[in-house]
């Protein structure tokens, strides 16, 4: 009984947060919608706490986790991740608002538009679309249209609908807004970051046992066992961007908007998900044949290593673009001609989103294969798998309680290491057309239309800088963790300090 | 012995390895010297600090977590731990030259072996007047007794045989001309034949170079062989020194005891192992005082608070001394019982063997195991390697079998046949009278809690994810023994009191253990299942000695309590004297002598039996023997030579040899021999 305390609240939390939402939802007259991505982050995220469950209790996996806990560099990257993964999670919760009653109606009817709790978070964003591009912080639009001044025809640059709408005399008064709006935000940053202080080394001062003072000191030296301070600094930066965006973005379009008027901002924010779905679920889908086939075939040898064997060569000789785009494509074909099948065009982005991580998986599973069957045929000819078959142990139980705890290193850096390759590799394929679907909003696509808004002149280049920017610090983060993951897992790394 | 001319000189070496905050202090206050043309043998078991004493002499200690901290290493009045590197340099290879244990990682496998040589000897300048480097080599190559020197200048690694490799080893080493040769434990990895081989070889060049040896081993056997002075290190410290007459004839300290009593050989045979109690201390506990004081049998409270003070015996000869209280004027009167007495004392003997009725348990009938070999596209079989070609033997109930041979002979492949680990090619196994090789899988699974297997390394025996309950318990629940979940659980309890650990220990991972103590463990993962028969593959022989003799103490009891038998596979033949019965002894793939244990050692008729028991090192170094050096190595068993396969090494070997292979002759009821030299009676 002892041991299934931890998963008995687990599940009780999970009952609660369910509960919790759909009573949220009957109360504000919105429907739930559980997309399938969505079904299988809830899923990824269920998986990794038990996991983390397990860890807790177990010394050989702990213990590396605690190594990595102690690196600086990776603590801070994993604070940046954290802060991508809660941006994630806030847009993977899709509902659909009940739409007004008319008079004589009895059913509710439900808005066809799916909104996420990002969608409500952003909704100053969101909402305010301008008519086509302009620049960073603009007050005026970035292309001249006839304007009406004082009765005449002008051809002239109009102001924004929002960005600087507040001002009245753009050209002076902007600079020094911006500078007042940044330092409220730097005053606010500050001051919520110091209550956060103050709560971690309550927080800490408890289980350590320590008064408060002591422990806030001991964190300002950098003397806490884990990398406590490095983690606040990263935290404080973050919180910082997040006060700065809150209040520069409600006057002005922080990263500019695009050629329908929509706020980069909230585009490069709903990308997000995208990337992280890519990167997480493309490998949650693809570990299942890695890890089985790979452990059969190490195991078993014989015909059954000769057929898994050929099964991947095969696989890995035909070019990998080349069958995603085969597969991505006939989907689009098959999609168009059933468009009765998608009730919202976000079931229709959403199911090409999860093809697209089903494809890449088929494609990506034969390295991760490859590298358990090696490590499989090494372990499997080790004592202790020779003495449970001398036990009569069934191949199942084998393979599940010898092979797998012993090869489950290797997985985790693998899975570490092909996230960020992921995320870029959605980049590049929805560039060249064979990615997410183009009304779906990913760093692909805004690197896709980037293409053209580079040709034009004068250019736009802060779409192609915005999704630069979110992807290369998910991605440098992602990069940062795993080696240090790689590091703490991988046998061969000596783990002397 | 005092004029001899000193050539190494160690005072008070230090070194210490730092790492996890803690200091590990390896070597803590070693002293010692070298004279011109002797051996000078370190001794001690692992973890004592042996072989960081050598590499500290070399310099080559591992930076940066180890470092030297303290002392000085005089080589001819030059102290090595001044010099700057590139002049140590000169001194490494050229004046100190080193041989390792593991001659199959020591050599560049991409390099030719003659290359490897010249190597050496060009950069310490040790050509002669007009020789190439090539004649220089083919020369060393000659020296150590390589056949067909010429040939063999151009093969590579892979090519040669462990025996050959530690050769070349020495033939490098050589290269230099050094006046001093530390030899790390050089024939641990060598079976006993290509031992006494290679240790003849280095006795030769010592008398032809005059080049003094450091002799670095476990092996009080060799030590006994070779050794001229015995230096015996314990935790970082030397604790006795002495010539090798007075070493063996009275040694001194509580260990070296110790040491000399836990060695397993047939005047013992009824008796338990004299253990020393506990492991070896963390080096990294600072000792207020004698650091075997745990373990040790005289301890006095004194012993605990004091650090022992050097007590040299001049009169028995320079540098003889031990560590130890109870030779210090101070303590001496402290202990009651005089030295001597006390040794004899332990050597009483315990209950005997009980002998049970002969129940035949295990006939294993020309059981054949043979690989394929595959070549090509289509995995062509080419040939076979038989590694197991018609073995029989028995076993009764309660009784043990040792299986002795070298290293490729095909013993372990016999254990896992027997097992049905690996599925034999011919033959029969026969268990309780049934028939094991026809059985299905589904039935062989439940057979399988009669047979058990206890492995060499146990380090790799365990899962090291599983917790030791776990482990235990693996078998009981594929088996179906041992009742419901609670029942099984005070079994785990009573089986790990009955291999002596405490059951708290249960829920600990088997990386916390030591290798005695893992052995332990896998003992009593075998006995959960209620086995008939355990196989012991070479169980104690990745152990220390004093470990070694808790393990055989306990195969002992389980068996007297229990009635267990056991197939003992093992190359150690004091171990096969001390605990079996019966012996087989195997040749490439057959078995070429069976007969009780008194028979077949006190009375071997096969020629390779012979040679084998000859070949042992002997720890009692008054015993006049004449080792048959055997020619040659073992031969490859995908190819065995023509007629009896001992034929090509066999001093005694005639025409007839080489016409078929001898059937077995009986020369008494239970002793038979598979030779020509013998007529069945």
């Amino acid at each position: 009984m002892k041991a299934f305390g931890p998963y008995i609240k687990l599940i009780l939390a999970l009952i609660l947060i369910v509960f919790s939402a759909v009573g949220i939802a009957q109360h504000t007259d919105v429907q739930l919608k559980v997309l399938w991505t969505d079904a299988l982050v809830y899923l990824l995220v269920i998986a990794l706490l038990l996991f983390a469950i397990q860890a807790k209790s177990k010394e050989h996996l702990r213990g590396p986790w605690r190594h990595i806990a102690r690196r600086r560099i990776a603590m801070s990257a994993m604070v940046v991740l954290m802060f991508y993964v809660a941006v994630g999670l806030l847009d993977s919760v899709h509902f659909r608002k009940a739409l007004e009653r008319q008079a004589g109606q009895t059913q509710v009817h439900y808005s066809g538009e799916v909104l996420s709790l990002l969608d409500v978070v952003a909704t100053a964003l969101r909402e305010r679309q301008e008519t086509t591009y302009s620049a960073p912080f603009a007050t005026h639009a970035y292309t001249k249209e006839m304007l009406e001044v004082d009765g005449r025809q002008v051809r002239d640059f109009p102001r924004l609908n929002y960005g600087g709408a507040h001002l009245n005399n753009p050209e002076e008064d902007k600079l020094s807004d911006i500078v007042a709006n940044s330092s409220i935000a730097l005053l606010e940053a500050l001051l919520t970051s110091a209550f956060f202080f103050y709560i971690l080394s309550v927080v800490l001062a408890r289980n350590r046992k320590t008064s408060v003072r002591e422990q806030a000191i001991q964190i300002l030296r950098f003397r806490t066992e884990l990398p406590w301070m490095i983690m606040f600094l990263t935290f404080m930066v973050l919180l910082l961007c997040v006060f700065l965006i809150i209040n520069l973005s409600t006057k002005y379009h922080v990263f500019g908007t695009d050629k329908v008027g929509q706020d980069v901002l909230y585009l490069a924010l709903k990308s997000i998900r995208t990337g992280l779905v890519i990167g997480t679920l493309t490998t949650l889908i693809m570990l299942p044949f890695a890890v089985m086939l790979g452990i059969m075939a190490g195991y078993f040898r014989g015909w059954v290593d000769d057929v898994i064997q050929y099964i991947y060569t095969t696989l890995n000789s035909i070019p990998g673009v080349l069958l995603i785009a085969a597969a991505v494509l006939s989907l689009q074909v098959y999609m168009e001609n059933h468009p009765e099948m998608f009730e919202t065009l976000i079931d229709r982005t959403d199911m090409r989103l999860l093809f697209l991580c089903i494809i890449l998986g088929i494609t990506s599973w034969t390295g991760l294969c490859r590298l358990l069957r090696g490590e499989t045929l090494k372990v499997s000819q080790v004592d202790y798998v020779e003495a449970a078959t001398a036990f009569g142990v069934r191949h199942f139980n084998i393979m599940t309680r010898h092979i797998l705890p012993n090869v489950m290193h290797i997985v985790l850096i693998a899975v570490v290491i092909d996230f960020s390759g992921l995320v870029l590799a959605e980049a590049v394929l929805s560039y060249i057309g064979i990615g997410v679907d183009p009304a779906m909003i990913s760093w692909g696509n805004m690197i896709n239309s980037a293409r053209l808004e580079m040709a034009r002149d004068p250019i736009v280049w802060w779409s192609l800088a915005a999704a630069f920017v979110f992807m290369f610090v998910l991605v440098l983060a992602a990069n940062l963790f795993s080696d240090a993951v790689r590091d703490a897992f991988d046998p061969r790394v000596s783990r002397s300090q | 012995m005092a004029e001899q001319t000193q050539i190494l000189k160690v005072e008070n070496l230090h070194t210490w390895f730092r790492g996890d905050g803690r200091i590990a202090r390896a070597v803590d206050g070693v002293s010692f010297t070298i004279n011109k043309g002797e051996t000078f043998a370190l001794l001690g078991e692992s973890g004592c600090g042996k072989s960081v004493t050598s590499l500290s002499i070399m310099r080559l200690v591992p930076e940066p977590g180890g470092k030297i901290v303290q002392g000085r290493v005089n080589l001819h009045g030059q102290d090595l731990l001044q010099l700057p590197e590139t002049q140590m340099r000169d001194v490494r290879g050229s004046r100190i030259a080193m041989i390792f244990q593991e001659p199959m990682t020591s050599l560049n496998p991409v390099l030719k072996i003659g290359e490897q040589i010249e190597e050496t000897a060009v950069r310490h300048k040790t050509l002669k007047e007009g020789q190439t480097a090539r004649q220089k080599a083919i020369e060393l190559l000659n020296a150590v007794g390589l056949p067909d020197a010429q040939r063999r200048y151009s093969e590579y690694p892979h090519q040669l045989s462990g025996g050959m490799k530690q050769r070349v080893m020495i033939a490098i080493a050589l290269a230099g001309d050094p006046e001093l040769l530390i030899a790390d434990e050089p024939t641990t990895a060598l079976d006993v034949t290509i031992q006494s081989q290679v240790l003849q070889l280095l006795r030769e060049l010592q008398g032809e170079t005059h080049m003094a040896v450091m002799l670095i081993t476990h092996d009080l056997g060799v030590v006994a062989e070779m050794a001229d002075r015995v230096a015996v290190m314990y935790a970082g410290q030397i604790v006795e020194q002495a010539d090798r007459e007075t070493f063996f004839k009275a040694p001194k300290h509580p260990y070296s005891i110790k040491l000399f009593e836990s060695l397993p050989n047939r005047t013992k045979r009824n008796q338990r192992l004299a253990v020393i109690q506990g492991s070896v201390p963390s080096l990294a506990t600072e000792f207020k005082g004698c650091r075997f004081e745990p373990r040790c049998q005289f301890a006095i409270e004194d012993c605990k608070n004091n650090v022992p003070v050097w007590q040299s015996f001049d009169e028995l000869g320079e540098e003889t001394g031990v560590l130890c209280h109870r030779f210090d004027p101070r303590f001496e009167s402290q202990f009651s019982e005089p030295v001597q007495k006390i040794f004899d004392a332990v050597a009483q003997s315990d209950d005997p063997v009980t002998t049970r009725g002969f129940k035949e348990l295990l006939k294993v009938n020309e059981l054949k195991v043979h690989f394929p070999i595959q070549k090509g596209l289509f995995k062509r079989t080419v040939g076979h390697v038989r590694a197991v070609d018609g073995v029989s033997i028995d076993i009764p109930q309660g009784k043990t079998l040792a299986l002795v041979g070298e290293s490729g002979c095909g013993k372990t492949t016999v254990g896992k046949g027997i097992l049905q680990l690996i599925s034999p090619t011919a033959g029969s196994v026969n268990l309780d009278n049934e028939e094991l090789t026809n059985l299905a899988k589904h039935q062989m699974r439940q057979r399988r809690k009669d047979i058990q297997i206890i492995f060499q390394d146990p380090f790799s025996s365990m899962n090291p994810r599983m917790m030791v309950a776990d482990i235990i318990e693996e078998g009981m629940v594929a088996q179906r023994v041992g009742g419901d979940k609670q029942k099984r659980q005070t079994r785990i309890d009573e089986l790990l009191n009955q291999v002596g650990l405490s059951p708290e220990v249960k829920y600990r991972y088997p990386h916390e253990f030591s290798g005695g103590q893992r052995q332990r463990i896998c003992i009593a993962r075998a006995l959960a299942v209620e086995p008939k028969l355990i196989i012991c593959d070479e169980p104690t022989s990745a152990l220390d000695v004093s470990v070694q003799a808790q393990i055989l103490n306990l195969l002992k009891e389980l068996q007297d309590k229990f009635g267990l038998a056991y197939l003992f596979i093992t190359h150690n033949l004091s171990v096969v004297e001390y605990l079996a019965h019966n012996v087989a002894v195997m040749y490439l793939g057959r078995i070429v002598e069976t007969g009780t244990v008194e028979e077949v050692l006190e009375n071997p008729l096969h020629p390779y039996t012979k040679a084998l028991l000859s070949a042992v090192p002997q720890v009692d170094i008054d015993s006049e023997r004449k080792v048959i050096r055997l020619r040659g190595e073992l031969p490859s068993p995908a190819n065995p030579p023509v007629g009896c396969h001992f034929n090509p090494r066999c001093a005694k070997a005639w025409q007839e040899c080489r016409n078929g292979y001898p059937s077995a002759r009986s020369v008494s009821p239970t002793h038979s021999v598979r030779c020509y030299l013998y007529q069945e009676n």
